[in-house]
């Protein structure tokens, strides 16, 4: 088995996580679709860490994950703080750029 | 897992074992994160991510990159995705997406451009197909293994983003407080102002409400208690039993109570 598949494998999850982001209404689920995206550059990471016989590919994989991790804390803060006001967590009630 | 299978997977072989375990769980992810697109519901939505991320880690695994499973398992699984349901009771958990289009045709718009952004990158990689030769880490990490060849390469090439990353870290723990923080605008009602309240308003329970009753055949919270003319108490039974329907007792001892036959007890 060639580590080609791994590649192919990171293109359709990270499609799949970019079309939910442009399909999905609901803030939180467009987020865990980037997550999704985040996570298949992830494995495209190790599997050419792999193929160049080095390890800076994991060692980018792991800062994308820190990365990542505070992304999402503050991510969903800004999720809660707009469902406070707005008392709806859709992202075409956020419309009006106006805290 | 072997040593000697270990080894081969640092070297970059790919073995059968490798084969049978990508064959077995790439169909589960993609159809997992189709399904993360598809639900309606958010909270099965995170459910599905979970076991995305936890196959990814299994990849991770085959790829001889064990830290990296190990930390996608604790960050993404653990920490990551138990703040999304986190969000997600605190938001509520019937906030499902409503299916009214606010662009026209936008959704069939990003569906053929997600078609089309997938062909791009996989006609792009069936060019290469075959014309990787894995090299694999073994060399990288020259008999060290994998936690340790990491460690030294973080802490010496990588050491300033490494200290970057604690300033990231600060930054978005201090960002989230201060997101999250509600400023509280009016003063705290002291117990006394509460008790005046209640009072005035007449026509409250000045006692707790009742408990629920316990039968001989029942002893489960959602079991009425009687009132003394032999009526049931409603306000013995929790409310949000009766939000999420299961109430159905109560009709079981209404039934005993006017004496017509009702079953086994």
């Amino acid at each position: 088995m060639s580590p080609d598949y791994y590649l192919y494998l990171s293109a359709v999850l990270f499609t799949i996580g970019a079309t939910g982001v442009l399909v999905r209404r609901n803030a939180i689920v467009v987020f865990m679709c980037i997550e999704l995206m985040l996570n298949a550059v992830n494995l495209t990471l190790v599997t050419f860490a792999r193929i160049n016989g080095s390890l800076d590919g994991q060692i980018i994989a792991f800062f994308v994950m820190v990365v990542a991790a505070a992304e999402v804390v503050v991510g969903l803060a800004i999720i809660m703080s707009i469902f406070r006001s707005r008392r709806s967590a859709s992202v075409d009630d956020a419309n009006l750029l106006k805290y | 897992m072997t040593a000697a299978l270990a080894a081969g997977l640092a070297a970059g072989h790919t073995s059968t074992h490798e084969a049978v375990v990508f064959w077995a769980l790439a169909p589960v992810a993609v159809i997992c994160a189709l399904g993360l697109v598809l639900v309606r519901s958010a909270v099965h939505a995170a459910v599905l991510l979970a076991v995305v991320m936890l196959s990814l880690a299994a990849f991770y695994t085959a790829e001889a990159a064990p830290f990296l499973a190990v930390v996608q398992v604790v960050v993404y699984t653990g920490a990551v995705l138990m703040l999304f349901l986190f969000v997600l009771m605190l938001i509520g958990v019937d906030t499902t997406d409503s299916l009214v289009e606010t662009l026209r045709g936008q959704r069939v718009a990003a569906v053929v451009v997600g078609l089309g952004f997938a062909v791009l990158l996989v006609v792009a990689l069936a060019g290469t197909l075959g014309s990787f030769h894995p090299k694999g880490v073994a060399a990288a990490q020259a008999d060290k293994g994998n936690v340790v060849a990491i460690a030294e390469l973080l802490f010496s090439r990588y050491v300033f983003a490494f200290e970057a990353t604690s300033a990231l870290l600060i930054t978005a723990g201090l960002g989230a407080m201060v997101l999250a923080h509600r400023e509280r605008t009016t003063a705290r009602r002291t117990q006394l102002e509460r008790m005046r309240e209640r009072v005035s308003v007449g026509g409250a329970a000045m006692a707790p409400l009742p408990g629920p009753g316990v039968y001989a055949d029942h002893d489960a919270i959602d079991t009425p208690a009687l009132l003394p003319d032999g009526t049931i108490a409603v306000t013995s039974v929790p409310e949000y039993l009766e939000i999420s329907g299961a109430r159905p007792h109560v009709e079981a001892i209404e039934r005993n109570l006017t004496g017509s036959p009702d079953g086994d007890s």
